[in-house]
């Protein structure tokens, strides 16, 4: 696993920026397969809300994730100018829909700062990390933490 | 170490392969229909796996085979007759040696228990002339076995290929450890040499040796030497003995010369076999017409990674296809266009890849019979029964993972079957059958799955008694109405057990029960017939494959869904004097006097439509095992096609009442429906997969 926050100081990390429920977020570009533009989902029956339902990636069936609604915000209404970042999770493959995809960050290990602990809120422990951005800043997700699989959630 | 593990891999499948020719072998000489080959190759299969064992040092194995091997090589000189005794400690022996085996690649210690009395067992037969191979110790190169033997040596005659020299093998080091044999003339036969040095290619192998080995009782160490190059010279190992009569003694050592002690894909007992056959005509008559069967094909080993990834891809290709022609259709090409011809040519050759490639994953349930011939045996030695096990359909081809995965319930289903189905000696011979018990495993191939069936003769099932079990053991209320079909299904529920006691081999009340869910899981069916006083059979049926389907494509609230072809019974457009409502919401049909449940699909599925009037919808008749009829009730059909079967597991998780997804013709993916699910499941269950659960830290909104 190659968590930002444990790697070397000296590392340079490249990060894909993107917007979700109106706030910036960022994902390690390692966990990153493809980025493509919305498609209509099949939906799964008894799926939880941020669940949108399954896509076919050639031939593998890929499951998308609302990740603002996932996240807490409000859930996006998906349209043509909507984004699905294709994400590696250890094992397993999900698409996130996202609001849009701005840029790739590339910045050094150390730049990456602890998440300060505010008051504890839901949506703060999916963040691995911050990045000072310019005069604004960007949120790392933990995409293992947000998403873990079946046998980690059981432990 | 990762190095000699993988050639230790190797060895334990090479092992398997040889204990499935031993075991097939030790069968036929049972039966009586055994031939010199058979014999011969009982033999070969114990040498090779105590001469590969030899060099991985494992000591037991290679004192045990050797053991074995020896009492093997009386009988195939004949020397020792073959009774009954010698054959019941001879397949002993065989499944001592697989579990030996087994040990060794688990790298745990042997049951000295097990193995001693058959080693002592073993020994038995050899007498006190034995007594100077007690010093044989084993040696990969000079195997001998020091028994008087009418051969006074053997002429080798060896060629090496290009290959050989390309390999960087040198003809001197083995010609030299044929010298240490015995003594040794070596002739060197010069004659291919071209003429002038400018024809001379320095790569190729221009010379052949002639070796009389004197000395030498046996052509095992000789052959033993070569195993490793055998397929890289042309090799002929040729007793020179001529007091007996001269056609098999020939021809015999000849087919001693093919076998090498190393096994390898070429199946060199195939090749010899056939030598037989083809060069003495008196032999041809013991080549039964079974023996092209039982020769072990020449075979592949591949990573089953590999071919699954094929099998995916191959998958693929049968979507694309349809993808492009939905595309065509919808580009509305006129009908003349050569287009569709060559697209209806593209769709057979798919599909011809996709059978073949199938193919490949498909294997005889052959050797899973074989393994169920020793459970019986352990069985009926166990209790004292006396069963035969009669195998039949054994070249019947399933998928590999089928396969895998029936050899834990069919090993519970005969044991049960010898166990509680038939009866003791006594009770049978007072009952006016035989005293031996027959218990018949067959496979079959029946129009799409493939049945898999255990009969035995035995007693039949005791209705009343398993009612009264289960009024017992809490699983049935006491006065439940029971049809006898489910009386007898209560042998599948969990927590059942007929036995009155808990005998060691079955009866811990579990058997059944998880027989049943590791059918299910393979998408099969377990039924049961019984006769009393006559036998029980057990039915299971199986899918084809597990990659692809027939499905129904339906329509539920305005998504795609297929449902298995093999549980619907029919569909139907209901009439509305065929519905009846009952309770609240929920309605029946009437069918032939019959009334069965609907289910509302999309209602069970979490998307309630209550707008359409059932007179709307279409009804599928589905049977399953837990429910015996009901309807699902769906929007529309569309079409009846193959599917290619995903898992939703990897990515996603397991969705109560789907047991998978497909992707159609337009790219867009389908879910399968799992009719049993859906029939028992309630609508409440929601998705077990906790990674889109909500109970992560931001459960917050909405």
């Amino acid at each position: 696993m190659s968590q930002p926050a444990e790697t070397n100081q000296a590392k340079q990390l490249e990060f894909v920026t993107l917007v979700a429920g109106g706030q910036n977020f960022c994902i390690e570009i390692t966990q990153i397969r493809e980025i493509r533009r919305w498609t209509p989902v099949t939906i799964l029956p008894h799926s939880p809300h941020h669940v949108l339902g399954v896509i076919n990636l050639r031939g593998a069936v890929i499951p998308i994730v609302d990740l603002a609604a996932k996240l807490g915000f409000e859930k996006i209404t998906p349209t043509e100018r909507h984004v699905i970042i294709i994400t590696a999770i250890e094992e397993r493959i999900v698409g996130l829909l996202v609001e849009s995809v701005s840029e790739i960050l590339g910045v050094s290990a150390d730049m990456v700062r602890e998440t300060p602990r505010s008051p504890e809120d839901a949506t703060t422990r999916a963040i691995l990390g911050v990045i000072p951005v310019g005069d604004d800043m960007t949120k790392v997700i933990n995409l293992t933490a947000l998403m873990p699989s079946a046998e980690q959630a059981a432990a | 170490m990762a190095a000699d593990g993988s050639i230790l891999d190797v060895f334990f499948e090479e092992c398997e392969d040889l204990i499935v020719a031993l075991t097939e072998g030790l069968v036929e000489m049972r039966d009586g229909n055994a031939d010199d080959e058979t014999v011969n190759a009982v033999f070969r299969a114990v040498h090779s796996i105590k001469g590969a064992a030899g060099a991985f040092a494992l000591d037991e194995l290679v004192g045990f085979a050797h053991k074995f091997e020896t009492v093997l090589d009386e009988v195939r000189s004949h020397r020792l007759e073959t009774d009954d005794t010698l054959l019941r400690v001879l397949q002993r022996a065989g499944d001592i040696l697989a579990d030996l085996v087994e040990a060794a690649r688990d790298s745990i210690p042997a049951n000295r228990d097990q193995v001693d009395p058959v080693l002592a067992d073993l020994q038995s037969f050899l007498g006190a002339e034995d007594a100077p191979e007690e010093e044989f110790v084993f040696e990969a190169m000079t195997l001998d076995f020091g028994e008087p033997d009418d051969a006074a040596g053997f002429k080798v005659c060896f060629k090496p290929t290009r290959d050989f020299y390309a390999s960087g093998h040198d003809p001197l080091l083995l010609i030299s450890a044929v010298q240490d044999l015995g003594e040794a003339k070596v002739t060197v036969d010069t004659s291919e040499l071209p003429e002038h040095y400018s024809d001379f290619n320095w790569e190729e192998g221009y010379l052949s040796w002639k070796i009389d080995v004197t000395g030498v009782q046996s052509d095992l160490p000789i052959l033993d030497i070569f195993q490793f190059v055998d397929d890289l010279c042309d090799l002929k190992v040729t007793a020179i003995d001529d007091d007996a009569p001269s056609a098999p003694i020939i021809d015999l050592p000849d087919l001693e010369a093919e076998p090498q002690p190393e096994p390898d894909v070429f199946a060199p007992e195939a090749v010899s076999s056939q030598q037989v056959a083809l060069t003495t005509p008196e032999q041809k008559k013991d080549e039964n017409k079974d023996k092209p069967a039982k020769r072990p094909a020449t075979t592949l080993r591949v990573d089953p990674e590999r071919v699954d990834r094929l099998i995916n891809a191959v998958g693929e290709l049968i979507i694309n296809q349809s993808v492009i022609s939905q595309r065509l259709q919808e580009a509305e090409l006129p009908n003349s266009s050569e287009l569709f011809a060559d697209l209806d040519d593209y769709k057979l050759l798919a599909r011809e890849i996709q059978e073949g490639v199938m193919a490949i994953r498909a294997q005889p349930v052959k050797p899973l019979f074989q393994r169920m011939l020793r459970i019986a045996r352990e069985a009926a030695d166990a209790t004292g029964k006396n069963v035969e096990l009669v195998t039949e359909g054994e070249a019947t081809e399933v998928d590999k993972t089928v396969v895998e995965r029936l050899a834990d319930p069919l090993t519970h289903m005969i044991r049960n079957a010898i166990d509680h189905g038939i009866e003791k000696p006594e009770d049978r011979s007072k009952a006016g059958k035989s005293a031996q018990g027959q218990l018949r495993l067959s496979a079959s191939q029946r129009s799409g799955s493939i049945v898999i069936e255990i009969a035995d003769d035995g007693a039949g099932l005791n209705r009343p008694r398993i009612r009264d079990i289960a009024v017992e053991k809490g699983l049935i209320p006491d006065d439940a109405q029971l049809s006898d079909q489910e009386i007898d299904h209560l042998l599948f529920a969990p927590g059942f057990s007929t036995a009155s006691e808990v005998t060691n081999l079955s009866g811990r009340g579990v058997g059944m029960d998880v027989v049943k869910t590791a059918i299910t899981a393979l998408g099969g069916r377990v039924a049961i017939t019984t006769n009393p006083g006559h036998g029980t059979t057990f039915s299971i049926t199986l899918p084809l494959t597990l990659a692809v389907m027939d499905g129904m494509i339906i329509n539920i609230g305005g998504q795609t869904m297929v449902v298995p072809i093999s549980s619907i019974l029919e569909t139907i457009r209901p009439a509305a004097a065929d519905l009846s409502k009952i309770g609240l919401r929920s309605e029946l049909l009437r069918i032939r006097g019959e009334y069965v449940p609907i289910i509302d699909l999309s209602e069970r599925l979490g998307h309630p439509d209550e707008s359409k009037p059932m007179t709307d919808r279409v009804l599928l008749l589905i049977q399953t095992e837990t429910v015996p009829q009901c309807a699902l009730a769906v929007d529309d059909i569309f079409d009846q096609r193959q599917v290619v079967v995903k898992s939703m597991q990897g990515n996603y998780g397991q969705i109560n009442g789907i047991s998978g997804a497909t992707i159609l013709g337009d790219g867009k993916i389908a879910l399968i429906i799992d009719p049993d699910a859906i029939a028992i499941g309630t609508a409440t269950n929601p998705v077990t997969s906790s990674t889109f659960e909500g109970e992560q830290p931001h459960v917050a909104a909405c």
